[in-house]
């Protein structure tokens, strides 16, 4: 592996309650995941926000290309039909 | 919470002999907390990294939090009237009784995490036992504080781990910082006729029982850090008796400032 000078990105996810999404937080610079962990507790709980942590290096993560997202989401706009909007809900069904 | 052991009710059945001991022995709680709070807090803006200034923040505003309680407490075992602030900010350096580890200048990064390590250790197995004090006053401040501390010693031994077992420089520093302040660690365990008195009578624990515990843990992080434990040392002792370093001093010009200016002042 090259000398590096700079510690790796990692990306946090955040859980603010038990039943809840991880959520994207932000991200922060660690040297391996125990102290991304260790950073992360420091840099995003401080105010309560959390009750369980993952990290990710941010290099695992694998995005889509923004330059296709005419093509990849566009299409999607004109197909109100896949909406589950059509359907008459019967009375008795409480918390749609 | 039963009225009868509220510290306030206990501290109203304590003999004056008790009383004092016990105020003596919090202050100095106290100021250990307070003078290491303060010297991690000079880090705040100026940590090696973000992350890292943050968690030294934390870390220095948890034993600030402490320091608080304790101070409060104290006042009230003193039963002068005093407050937090008059008991922080209006006393001499002989006044304070903190062990002379968690004075000494912040040095390289290195020096802080060593520093905070050796401190972190005896702290978190004090305050375990001390949740177990049949002084109301203290066990609660113990048990609000040993999660935190707990979190300390983490953080320490995970960077003793990585600062020793990583580059060459690191390395070097942080066997430096070991060398250098290993000769300091000894008065933590060094009781004071004060901490004599208080663990006969079981008010707080024998120091000598915590030490075992200290000793592995350290041990065992100094081996995966692949550092080496300095023999043989003459270890340094005062603080806990009022003597200090030179360092005491500039340190509590510094803190103590703006009461010495402005008395009184609150913001």
């Amino acid at each position: 592996m090259s000398q590096q000078k700079e510690w790796p990105l990692w990306e946090v996810f955040i859980r603010s309650k038990q039943g809840l999404d991880h959520k994207h937080v932000g991200s922060l610079h660690a040297a391996d995941a125990e102290m991304a962990i260790q950073n992360a507790r420091d840099v995003y709980t401080r105010r309560m926000e959390g009750v369980s942590i993952w990290v990710v290096e941010s290099r695992n993560v694998h995005a889509s290309n923004p330059d296709e997202a005419a093509a990849f989401f566009d299409p999607a706009n004109d197909k109100v039909y896949r909406h589950p909007t059509f359907y008459e809900v019967p009375a008795e069904i409480k918390n749609m | 919470m039963d009225l009868h052991h509220t510290p306030t009710a206990a501290v109203q059945t304590y003999s004056p002999e008790l009383r004092a001991l016990l105020f003596g022995y919090t202050l100095q709680l106290a100021d250990t907390s307070l003078i290491l709070g303060h010297r991690l807090s000079e880090w705040c803006g100026h940590g090696p990294i973000l992350e890292q200034d943050l968690a030294m923040a934390n870390i220095a505003l948890d034993l600030i939090g402490e320091t608080r309680s304790l101070y409060q407490y104290a006042a009230e075992l003193e039963g002068k009237g005093h407050s937090e602030d008059d008991l922080a900010y209006l006393r001499e350096a002989v006044d304070y009784k903190n062990p002379l580890l968690v004075e000494l200048p912040n040095g390289d990064f290195g020096d802080t995490v060593m520093r905070q390590f050796l401190f972190d250790g005896f702290h978190l197995f004090l305050l375990k036992e001390l949740q177990n004090s049949p002084d109301p006053g203290l066990a609660a401040i113990a048990a609000k504080s040993f999660k935190e501390a707990s979190y300390h010693l983490k953080w320490s031994s995970e960077w003793i781990i990585r600062l020793g077992d990583g580059t060459e420089e690191s390395k070097r520093r942080i066997q430096k910082a070991l060398a250098n302040l290993w000769r300091y660690s000894g008065e933590l365990y060094t009781m004071t006729q004060t901490e004599q008195q208080l663990a006969q009578s079981e008010f707080i624990p024998d120091y000598a029982t915590l030490q075992p515990q200290w000793d592995a843990h350290v041990a065992r992080v100094f081996a995966e850090a692949t550092l080496e434990v300095p023999q043989n040392v003459f270890m340094q002792q005062g603080g806990k008796t009022g003597r200090h370093t030179e360092h005491l001093g500039y340190l509590l010009t510094e803190l103590q400032y703006l009461q010495r200016a402005y008395p009184g002042l609150e913001w």
